[in-house]
């Protein structure tokens, strides 16, 4: 299990080590920014999707010339790493325009890298549930498989879209059930650990991924049932993947047996349905997706996703909450209040942590963390 | 985006000025009015359909503009920070900070003594200080001169006096920003929301398939429409407001291009006040009358040689983005001393839109600032540029508005590359007062003129 988990680490923390193996291989790779951008059809045309979620060791020099300081990181660095040569390796790369950030990014990539390579531009449809909705979002993907066509220099058949359908659903089966047994045994999965297996996915071909992830996960179930002496939490927020602030969680050892994360759950939680015409599938995976802090709620009278994230801590038995806002993303902090609302009248204890990923002091957060965890302790 | 209510400058007020006021303020006043009478009152986004509501005879107010107002009047701040306490995050737009602030009913008033119920005066305003209240608080009041002295020391111009929301018109062409605040609203209010989305574009033209997604999307919004209004959509009140809303359009662009005669007999900041009326009053008769009013005047300053503008015009600039409207005249004053007058503003292509029919109404909806490309967003600016013979542009970093702000760097650059101005950054905020720095603006407007001077030396 040890080895499975170091080969996870290395993963995790080496994404260019990745990109060459690929290459090497002789396949191409398509970069892909959050969020939601249907990777199934990169993997369909038999290429590698790579996660871009910024980094935790890269500081924002050359994406000055294109970004305010008042970005998220996650933005910021992703046009870091495409201007500084660490992505030079791509074929191509998938900009969606979800938030107010992305949009002007989606811009500032697709003039930065015309001569470096094909920018693939995604709009998703807000109003996305209904035919004429769905239908935008199925005209939307249908570009994108044609510009990966034409990188991939073949085209992307029907059933070559259903297969990939079937190697994400097997994969998201897979990333739930790793999700729920790293909670069940916190002592061998830390949170370290946990975080290091989820990102490694963002940076393998699914099919490799899954695999080794259910080997992974039969070795966890096959474990003594743990008794956890320490706390137990949910996380929320887009990401927090930096192992020193996971370092704290298992030294205060708090457990994290659920996660509202977008990195991670937010991804993952929502399968593909079944649909004669697979593209049609993908547009209603993104109808389905629900709870976020990014897509529009109809019922938007009603407190839902502040509702369902107090009812995700309740069914996995977590003390609290800790909510890692990421610095000037302004649609998590837009959707705050309302959430804190419903866990204060849900008496849920939670803490909202301020992140980014050029964070390199984590003093505060370790003092937070460990008062969060005494409270948790008492309660 | 958008606006408020006057730009103030102790200048003589012409009846196209006055009529632009009055429509506005009629607006509101409408609106405050239907609300008494218990008929629905909607708050809509500024670039929501308004031809749709007008189709049902709703009426509606804007919170972007109402939210221009009250920072304009000095309360963006104690809004903003009402909205903090509330748990938004002051990272969040200020125009959306205060709307929330208001809709929860947070209000600027008037400071009591709580004793004495007498206003509590600032010795060196000579004014009473501002409190923030709770209009929910005083409204469950028992009836009583407490309740009647606690509601009328509540700030009483327009934007502070707007009636809380039955229901709201979200549009998110300029800002993805709007989703989540206006169902924040909703929330709050309990009260229906009607969505049309209007996803970003990566090209200048409009595909088909963004046009079938918004038209379908009105075919829903008129139901929901029905159904708050008790009414059925009257095909005849949609074709006036569109009638009007063009017409609107094309007195705006009207005044707008008067900017281009050197010297240009406006002020081009006034164009920063007259935007209240193209948002919340374009599918009215009344605003397209103020507006050729008023560039029946402009015509007249034309031939008279005379300018709104309260000092000679050395230098003509774009002003980029929205201004501060809490430092107005720490805006202006350095322009005025270096006699820079500002000739283009992108409002006036982004809101002057003509139409035809529903498609190109569609289309034109597809058109505001944020949501177009950058080719589209350099051609609209490069194109009045031109046209207004600017001599260089002078950027807003505006930190409440990432979409706005996240491709300008590029945007200067092609500026200077295609039609070799000098560009000048600095940073601002449209609504919260803490985020614009005097003494950096001085600077860089300083920097802009000497470059500016130079660029014309080489010339000559
Ligand atoms: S972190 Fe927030 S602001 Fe940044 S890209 Fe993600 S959603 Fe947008
Ligand atoms: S984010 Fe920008 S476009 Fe949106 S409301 Fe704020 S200022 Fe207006």
């Amino acid at each position: 299990m040890n080895t499975l988990f170091e080969k996870f680490d290395q993963i995790s923390k080496s994404p260019a080590a990745q990109l060459s193996a690929y290459k090497a291989q002789g396949k191409k790779a398509i970069g892909v920014l959050p969020y939601y951008a249907p990777e199934e059809l990169v993997y369909a045309a038999g290429m590698v999707p790579f996660g871009m979620w910024g980094s935790n060791k890269k500081t924002i020099s050359r994406a000055k010339e294109y970004c305010a300081t008042f970005y998220c990181t996650i933005a910021q660095l992703a046009v870091e790493m495409l201007l500084d040569g660490t992505m030079d390796g791509l074929d191509g790369v998938i900009t969606p325009t979800i938030c107010d950030t992305l949009r002007p990014m989606s811009q500032n990539i697709r003039v930065s890298m015309s001569d470096k390579m094909p920018v693939i531009f995604l709009a998703h449809p807000q109003n996305r549930f209904d035919l004429n909705g769905l239908t935008f979002t199925v005209s939307q993907y249908t570009n994108i498989r044609k510009k990966l066509e034409e990188i991939a220099g073949k085209p992307i058949t029907d059933d070559d879209i259903r297969a990939a359908i079937k190697v994400y659903n097997a994969c998201h089966v897979q990333q739930r059930r790793f999700v729920k047994l790293a909670g069940e045994h916190p002592d061998v999965v830390t949170a370290v650990r946990r975080s290091a297996v989820l990102k490694a996915g963002w940076f393998m071909l699914k099919d490799e991924y899954c695999a080794m992830l259910k080997e992974l996960n039969d070795k966890i179930e096959a474990l003594p049932a743990c008794d956890w002496p320490g706390t137990k939490v949910v996380v929320s927020g887009i990401i927090f993947d930096n192992p020193i602030l996971l370092q704290i969680f298992d030294d205060y050892k708090i457990a994290i047996v659920a996660d509202d994360v977008a990195h991670e759950s937010r991804t993952f939680k929502t399968d593909i349905p079944d649909d004669a015409d697979p593209m049609m599938a993908l547009a209603k995976q993104f109808a389905n997706r629900d709870h976020d802090v990014l897509l529009y709620d109809p019922q938007s009278s009603k407190n839902r996703r502040a509702e369902f994230v107090a009812q995700l801590v309740k069914d996995s038995g977590a003390d609290g909450l800790v909510l890692f806002m990421q610095q000037f993303c302004d649609p998590e902090e837009m959707e705050y209040p309302y959430l804190k609302k419903e866990l204060d009248a849900q008496g849920i204890p939670h803490i909202k942590l301020g992140i980014d990923q050029q964070m390199r002091d984590f003093g505060q957060a370790r003092t937070a963390l460990q008062a969060f965890a005494d409270v948790l302790a008492v309660g | 985006m958008c606006l408020r209510k006057e730009y103030i400058m102790a200048k003589e007020v012409s009846p196209g000025v006055k009529a632009l006021r009055q429509v506005v303020e009629d607006v509101y006043a409408e609106a405050r009015e239907a609300k008494k009478q218990g008929k629905p009152v909607g708050w809509s986004s500024s670039k929501f359909p308004c031809e749709l509501a007008a189709a049902f005879d709703l009426n509606v107010c804007y919170p972007e503009n109402q939210a221009a107002g009250i920072a304009a009047n000095r309360d963006g701040e104690i809004m903003c920070q009402a909205a903090e306490d509330l748990a938004f995050d002051n990272d969040i737009c200020g125009y959306a900070r205060i709307s929330l602030a208001y809709a929860a009913g947070k209000r600027a008033a008037k400071k009591l003594d709580p004793e004495t119920l007498e206003y509590v005066i600032n010795p060196e305003t000579e004014k009473p200080y501002t409190e923030l209240v709770d209009i929910n608080e005083i409204w469950a009041m028992p009836e009583g001169e407490e309740k009647e002295k606690r509601l009328a020391a509540i700030k009483p111009y327009r934007q502070m006096q707007m009636p809380m929301p039955d229901f709201v018109l979200c549009c998110n062409n300029i800002c993805n920003c709007m989703t989540k605040w206006y169902e924040n609203i909703a929330r709050m209010h309990d009260i229906p929301l009607v969505m049309i989305d209007i996803p970003y574009n990566n090209t200048v033209e409009v595909d088909d398939t963004y046009v079938a997604y918004i038209r379908g999307q009105f075919d829903k919004a008129i139901e929901q429409l029905e159904k708050i209004s008790g009414k059925k959509f009257d095909e005849k009140k949609f074709e006036d407001a569109c009638a009007n809303a063009n017409r609107t359009a094309k007195a705006w662009l009207k005044v707008c291009d008067y900017l281009q005669y050197k010297p240009a007999p406006m002020s081009g900041f006034d164009l920063f006040n007259h935007m209240a009326d193209v948002v919340t009053a374009r599918g009215r008769l009344a605003a397209a009358e103020a507006f050729e009013l008023l560039a029946t005047e402009l015509e007249e300053n034309v031939k008279t040689g005379k300018s709104t503008l309260p000092f000679p015009e050395q230098y003509r600039v774009m002003f980029e983005g929205i201004p501060c409207w809490p430092k107005l005249p720490a805006l202006f004053r350095p322009l005025k001393k270096n006699g820079v007058n500002v000739t283009a503003v992108v409002y006036a292509p982004a809101f002057g839109f003509v139409y035809n029919g529903m498609d190109e109404m569609v289309r034109a909806y597809c058109k505001a600032p944020n949501s177009v490309c950058i080719e589209q967003g350099v051609d609209w600016r490069e194109g009045i540029c031109r046209d207004n013979k600017v001599d260089g542009v002078l950027v807003h970093y505006n930190r409440s508005c990432k979409p706005w702000s996240g491709y300008m760097a590029e945007m200067q650059r092609r500026f200077t590359a295609d039609l070799g101005i000098p560009c000048a950054g600095f940073d601002g905020d449209q609504a919260d007062p803490r985020n614009f720095n005097e003494a950096q603006y001085e600077t860089r407007v300083q920097g802009l003129v000497e470059a500016m001077e130079a660029n014309r030396l080489a010339k000559e």
